[in-house]
């Protein structure tokens, strides 16, 4: 059949391209699982979690707010602002995600940092289909991140070693995300400010507290900013 | 939190995170320029709010009493050192989570 050769030869040229992200996902996602295993959770949270969410920082956050008191509002705030960087990937992938049909709801609701770099800067063959090539891409990406999380979710609880300080895990990654922006786009002054502003407001408001003050601190001094952050960096 | 607040919790984390991927779509039509502020905040506002979760991940460090935030620092400065020699991002976790796990466990 025809249309079912087309499927075979967008999965086939897809695979290739996210075998970087398996291994990742892998070791994130079971990472993730067993944080939430440790934390309390069964194993239907982080499976559930990977499906619906799909964003790796912020599911890592959503432990933390579980952990904390009830605050809907500061959930949805936080995911907004963690997540606001898929907005531009969103704006870059206009054109290409354009006329895809009912594929392309699950291409947008699945558009994670990785599934984005792939299929941003992915050479397609001539002849394979552009939208199956990225329906895969998407998938795969997804199913690598569920499957991690939910065997971390299921065998968190038969890790035979103590697991105290295991959920270093999340700052170390945030960390390392800090650390590659902060060398590769070189926006000193905005890393600068997104920490001394949450440093400031976490000293203000207390732990319990401090998150949206310091999301809408860092917006205003953006804002403020604008001028020498953005002249600064044309002037180099 | 009972498993309704969790699920509220968690579908506000959707609401959030599919509306950051969404609304693109619904509102800039392809073709035409994007707002010049927005292309600001978007160029600027990612490794900001990095820095505010790396301080939310260490929230609960109390640096006035004991151990004083030190098995944080370390294993953070190690994170550092190695992301910048090796660049591998899952090397640079792997070995810091490791190191904080022996320093709370046998050190602290």
């Amino acid at each position: 059949m025809r249309s079912k050769g087309k499927l075979k030869s967008a999965f086939l040229a897809a695979f290739p391209n996210t075998v970087p992200i398996l291994t990742g996902f892998l070791f994130l996602g079971m990472s993730y699982g067993i944080y939430m295993n440790t934390s309390g959770f069964p194993f239907w949270y982080p499976c559930l979690m990977s499906l619906t969410i799909f964003a790796g920082s912020m599911e890592f956050v959503t432990v933390s707010l579980l952990l904390g008191h009830f605050d809907p509002l500061q959930a949805f705030l936080m995911a907004l602002m963690i997540n606001a960087r898929h907005l531009f990937y969103g704006i870059s992938m206009l054109d290409r995600y354009k006329g895809l049909g009912i594929k392309k709801l699950y291409l947008i609701f699945g558009m994670c940092d990785e599934s984005f770099s792939v299929n941003c800067t992915a050479n397609i063959p001539n002849g394979v289909d552009k939208g199956w090539f990225y329906f895969f891409v998407t998938l795969l990406n997804h199913s690598y991140w569920f499957i991690g999380s939910t065997l971390g979710g299921i065998f968190g609880s038969l890790l035979s070693f103590n697991t105290e300080g295991i959920t270093f895990v999340m700052t170390a990654l945030f960390v390392v995300i800090f650390l590659e922006q902060w060398l590769k786009d070189k926006n000193y002054i905005s890393a600068l400010i997104g920490v001394v502003v949450s440093v400031i407001s976490l000293v203000v408001f207390g732990k319990d507290d401090f998150i949206i003050p310091a999301m809408i601190g860092i917006v205003g001094v953006l804002t403020l900013l604008r001028k020498p952050i953005e002249g600064g960096k044309s002037a180099k | 939190m009972s498993v309704s607040q969790h699920i509220i919790t968690v579908g506000m984390v959707v609401i959030g995170t599919m509306l950051t991927r969404f609304l693109p779509f619904l509102i800039f039509p392809s073709g035409k320029p994007t707002p010049k502020f927005v292309q600001y905040l978007g160029k600027y506002l990612s490794v900001a709010v990095f820095g505010l979760l790396v301080v939310y991940c260490l929230k609960d460090v109390d640096v006035f009493s004991f151990s004083y935030g030190l098995p944080e620092l370390i294993s953070i400065i190690i994170v550092i050192l190695l992301h910048l020699w090796k660049r591998q991002m899952l090397i640079s976790i792997a070995a810091g989570t490791v190191c904080y796990m022996l320093l709370v466990q046998f050190v602290f």
